[in-house]
């Protein structure tokens, strides 16, 4: 059988999301029920889930989700691993037996400091350090995946309906001040644990619904940029295409949005001339990275999420506020779950990023 | 009035105008039969004067006080004080062609038909929408419009 | 010289006489002198010799009364000696010249475009109806710099050139005024204007009264530098270096001085009846260094407002050069497959230097992005499309827009006789006869023109729905929705896409 990265799959899905934006860190219990009640949107075939805020007490130190499928796997990427890091705890992520789930791969979790001395000698950024360990790990060590790698932060995803997954990775025992969470239903019947989402890079990750016909432009088009496909998904594609805008193109998340979901130039010719004269430039630079097609995705970072529409919304969508939490999800019924007592509520436009962040008295405070 | 107006940087020589004039005036009004049958060859009211490169269609220019129509000795020659289109009851006409001799634009052609001497002129096609020769122009060298008075 | 000719006719003119009403049109309307009228007799003959096979006389023909039939080769060929090639080599004995021909190459090389096949979407995503969602096929010209919020905090580069937007990505393709007449040049320069896209002066310069279309013209520098003056370049919206051209890569042009009319003397600033002749190389540009100079020269001249396009001819190192035009400077990157059409050329070289375009593209877009710089450049594509499925196809391969010149041409009449090197184009396209110019109206010929265009462009927009796209910068370079047929595995790696049958 096929897995991800020898073989594109199209999938829909459900997606739900939320953030305490008071910093307010909730266990994934919540999170968990709202998926769940979209049951239907997926087929057993994938869940997952990211949360931020949920390691206070090492959150200077990089998050390492790792996936084995065998010892051997393993005892590679741990070479790469001492090589290139200080651990300072290494453990197995806590699962409890689920019937419904099978056979699950080694899950490990490290918490690292890279070695300076390997910085300086790739003569390169922390971060871009980082990631090109990350791309070199799924790339080249086979039978081990690297399911999160951010700060404060985690993935937690496998094949399954996502309340079982939820389940499996004793989500209730974390908290955190956002979460995320999908539930899959792939057209094709991978059974692997690393092609469920979310998918992430460092701390951005992603949920997706959607299928995205533009993916052939996008995928060559960061790989002008060195980012190394491994998964043939969507999701990976939007992940690194946001990576690509925000930290390396230094764009704000709001014209990154402008750039995956970008106005129609019907819409762009009829604004004033300094904002046509951006977007119209946004477009040209950037219209390799435009989403064609539908979907709508919950970008997770430190500090907020971010829910998109195509532009024409050709995939459900629906935000809603209660005192100082957003939530967005698939279905209003998946937000109304959870707080039935939301005061606001409305469907985002197609290409209308919704977007949320940390109010910055929280910001200071979970970062003190 | 509207009348047929051409455009010499567009004329192709072709004379089509002079065969669509033909087979509109002729009684089958079909190509084959004009030509072939009813034998119209050389009846055309639209004349294609050429001087290489140059070529042009011309054709009776409807004028205001038409010489044809005041020299006519039997009130056959007549402008359609409604339209404005100049043209022979033939019924009327002797056959002395003298609107022949008076156009001085030199469109109006003697014609003997059945041994009958009739002058031969465009009539703007008036029992059609529009005149045959722009209708058929391949090259829009013809036009048919209204410019206003002329002078 | 023998007077033993062993040319042949190639057609025979048949002649309906049930039909014919000998209204002489034929005889009027032929370049070639094939028709005659015997005035004597009033009877009408044709000298076959003469007919090419333009088609102009059947057109015209109101009784239908005409047609052109291809003869039985006199020939004895076989498979390895064709009646071309011995038609070829009687011809040549006799006249001990160069074979001239004119259009593209009409070999039987194998034709990429016709082995590729396209996506549509089902179930998993919809496909998109562009008769109710908004259908986006505007295409931008030139450099394009990132990343902006870099851009943004330094002081505005002065020597970024700007972007030029097209409403299709379909151009009209350099044929100089010369080569063609007056009036098919005008019908070019209007229909571009009405649609907003922009067409190419060839190297014959821009004449006076058509100035007011520059703001969709792509001005041509090329190696007799006709017509190069700094009104002509400042009119124009992008200045085009042509170094090559796909018809005839490597060699110069040549037009003969009886089609240097004095408005044509005038445009070129040449004497009138010389004959212009194009250098093979522009004798300043012996290497990549000597073209940025140009480049630079060039934006210099016009205060950095125009991109500068560079137009090559498709040959085998065309990625490395192309890379190395990108790196010179220039804004655009023009390529010219081997299916490129002309005025004139030599057979031989017509029909056998240069590559396909197809591979062209796929080559040159996947060296670009190796070494980081596609988006630097616009890749302009030409040489041979015929249909817009071509344009979709060749999107699909990395090209941003392409050229059409054959397409347009024939949009205008032309029948490919090949013959537009004798400057007798019966059609008043590739002739300066001003009894035969006139008989091309621009006013319908921009019509027809711009009738292709908006039907190609809305096929085009059939096309990307059905791929479940709504804009064309996500069909560029997207190679996914492109799958071979009967290609083998060297072919669909250098093309850059899977074989029919295989998922993604």
């Amino acid at each position: 059988m096929f897995r991800e990265g020898e073989y594109r799959i199209p999938s829909g899905c459900a997606i739900s999301g939320f953030i305490n934006k008071d910093g307010h860190r909730v266990d994934g219990s919540a999170i968990v029920k709202s998926i769940a009640l979209m049951h239907e949107r997926s087929n057993g075939l994938g869940g997952g889930f990211a949360a931020y805020g949920i390691y206070p007490e090492y959150k200077d130190y990089y998050a390492l989700h790792l996936l084995f499928e065998d010892k051997e796997s393993r005892n590679q990427v741990e070479e790469l691993i001492k090589d290139n890091f200080y651990i300072e705890v290494e453990d197995r992520i806590p699962s409890r037996n689920v019937k419904s789930i099978g056979k699950a791969p080694m899950l490990w979790r490290y918490f690292v400091t890279p070695r300076l001395s390997k910085i300086e000698e790739a003569q390169d950024t922390e971060e871009n350090f980082m990631t090109e360990l990350v791309m070199r790990i799924n790339a080249s060590v086979s039978g081990a995946y690297v399911i999160s790698s951010g700060k404060n932060m985690g993935a937690f995803k496998g094949v399954g309906y996502p309340e079982d997954i939820g389940e499996f990775y004793r989500l209730d025992e974390y908290k955190a001040y956002s979460w995320i969470a999908h539930g899959r239903f792939p057209t094709n019947t991978p059974g692997w644990w690393g092609g469920a989402h979310p998918f992430t890079l460092l701390d951005w990750s992603v949920v997706h619904n959607g299928e995205v016909s533009s993916y052939g432009a996008n995928r060559r088009f960061l790989e002008m940029y060195n980012y190394k496909i491994t998964l043939q998904t969507d999701t990976e594609v939007i992940a690194y295409a946001i990576d690509l805008l925000v930290h390396h193109h230094k764009l704000p998340l709001e014209l990154a949005a402008k750039v995956l979901a970008a106005p129609f130039w019907q819409e762009i010719d009829r604004l004033p001339a300094q904002e046509r004269e951006l977007c119209t430039r946004l477009r040209v630079v950037y219209g390799s990275l435009l989403l064609n097609g539908p979907f709508s995705i919950i970008v997770g970072f430190n500090g907020g999420i971010m829910a998109l529409n195509d532009r024409l919304k050709l995939r459900p969508l629906a935000a809603a506020c209660y005192k100082s939490t957003l939530y967005v999800a698939s279905e209003e019924a998946a937000i109304r779950e959870i707080c039935p007592d939301v005061e606001k509520l409305w469907y985002p436009k197609g290409g209308e990023p919704v977007i949320g962040r940390l109010e910055e008295e929280a910001q200071c405070r979970l970062s003190a | 009035m509207k009348k047929v107006y051409a455009r010499p940087a567009y004329c192709m020589n072709c004379h089509l105008c002079e065969v669509n004039c033909i087979v509109a005036h002729s009684k089958s009004r079909n190509l084959l039969k004009a030509f072939k049958k009813e034998k119209l060859r050389g009846t055309a009211r639209v004349f294609v004067e050429e001087r290489k490169p140059i070529s042009i269609a011309v054709q009776c220019r409807h004028c205001n006080d038409p010489r044809c129509v005041a020299g006519c000795i039997s009130g056959a020659m007549v402008k359609d004080t409604e339209t404005g289109i100049v043209y022979c009851q033939e019924e009327k006409c002797v056959g002395c062609w003298t609107c022949v001799v008076s156009c001085p634009y030199g469109v109006i052609r003697p014609i003997e038909i059945d041994g009958r001497k009739l002058p031969l002129k465009c009539d703007l096609c008036k029992e059609y929408e529009e005149p045959a020769c722009v209708v058929g122009c391949p090259n829009k060298a013809l036009v048919f419009e209204e410019r206003g008075a002329e002078v | 010289m023998s007077t033993f000719s062993l040319k042949t006719s190639e057609f025979s003119v048949i002649r309906d006489e049930n039909k014919c009403i000998k209204c002489l049109a034929c005889v009027r309307q032929c370049g070639f002198d094939c028709h005659q009228y015997d005035e004597e007799n009033d009877s009408l003959y044709t000298i076959d010799a003469n007919c090419v096979n333009c088609q102009r006389c059947v057109y015209i023909c109101p009784a239908d009364a005409l047609k052109i039939y291809e003869n039985p080769k006199p020939m004895r060929s076989n498979n390895y000696w064709s009646a071309n090639d011995l038609k070829n080599i009687y011809k040549q004995a006799e006249t001990g010249g160069v074979l001239l021909t004119g259009m593209g190459n009409d070999k039987a090389f194998p034709g990429y475009f016709d082995r590729l096949v396209l996506n549509a979407s089902q179930v998993t995503n919809p496909s998109i109806d562009p008769l109710r969602e908004p259908m986006e096929i505007r295409t931008y010209l030139g450099r394009r710099t990132e990343p902006i919020a870099l851009q943004k905090q330094k002081e505005k580069d002065k020597t970024q050139t700007p972007i030029v937007p097209i409403e299709t990505p379909i151009m009209f393709a350099g044929i100089s005024y010369g080569a063609i007449s007056h009036q098919a040049f005008e019908a070019l320069a209007r229909a571009a204007k009405e649609f907003g896209t922009m067409f190419n002066t060839g190297e014959g310069g821009l004449p006076k009264d058509l100035y007011q279309y520059g703001d969709n013209a792509i001005v041509q520098v090329a190696s007799g530098r006709f017509g190069v003056h700094s009104d002509y370049l400042n009119v124009g919206r992008i200045i085009e270096i042509k170094i090559g051209q796909g018809a005839k890569p490597g060699i110069g042009g040549h037009l003969p001085g009886e089609k240097i009319t004095e408005e044509i003397s005038t445009t070129r600033m040449i004497p009138e009846g010389t004959d212009a002749l194009s250098p093979a190389p522009h004798h300043d540009i012996y290497s990549i260094e000597d073209l940025r100079q140009l480049i630079f020269t060039l934006k210099e001249a016009t205060r950095y407002e125009k991109p500068i396009s560079v137009k090559i001819s498709a040959v085998h190192n065309v990625a490395a050069i192309a890379s190395g035009i990108a790196r010179a400077g220039a804004d655009i990157i023009a390529v010219d497959g081997f299916r490129g059409g002309t005025g004139a050329a030599p057979l031989m070289i017509r029909d056998h230097v240069g590559i396909p375009i197809e591979l062209a593209i796929a080559a040159i877009d996947q060296r670009l992005r190796d070494e980081g710089i596609r988006n630097s450049v616009t890749l302009v594509a030409a040489g041979g499309f015929r249909c817009s499925a071509d344009v979709v196809k060749a999107i699909a391969l990395g090209a941003d827009a392409v050229y059409i010149g054959t397409a347009a041409l024939i949009a205008l009449g032309c029948h490919l006789c090949q013959k537009c090197y004798t400057g007798k184009c019966s059609w008043g396209i590739a002739t300066q006869d001003p009894y035969k110019t006139r008989r091309l109206n621009p006013e319908l010929g921009a019509e027809r023109l711009y009738n292709l265009l908006r039907g190609w462009s809305h096929e085009i927009k059939e096309m990307l729905g059905g791929m479940g796209i709504n804009s064309i910068e996500s069909l560029k370079g997207n190679r996914l929705h492109l799958r071979g047929v009967g290609l083998n595995e060297v072919e669909l790696n250098l093309l850059g896409v899977k074989h029919a049958g295989e998922a993604i």
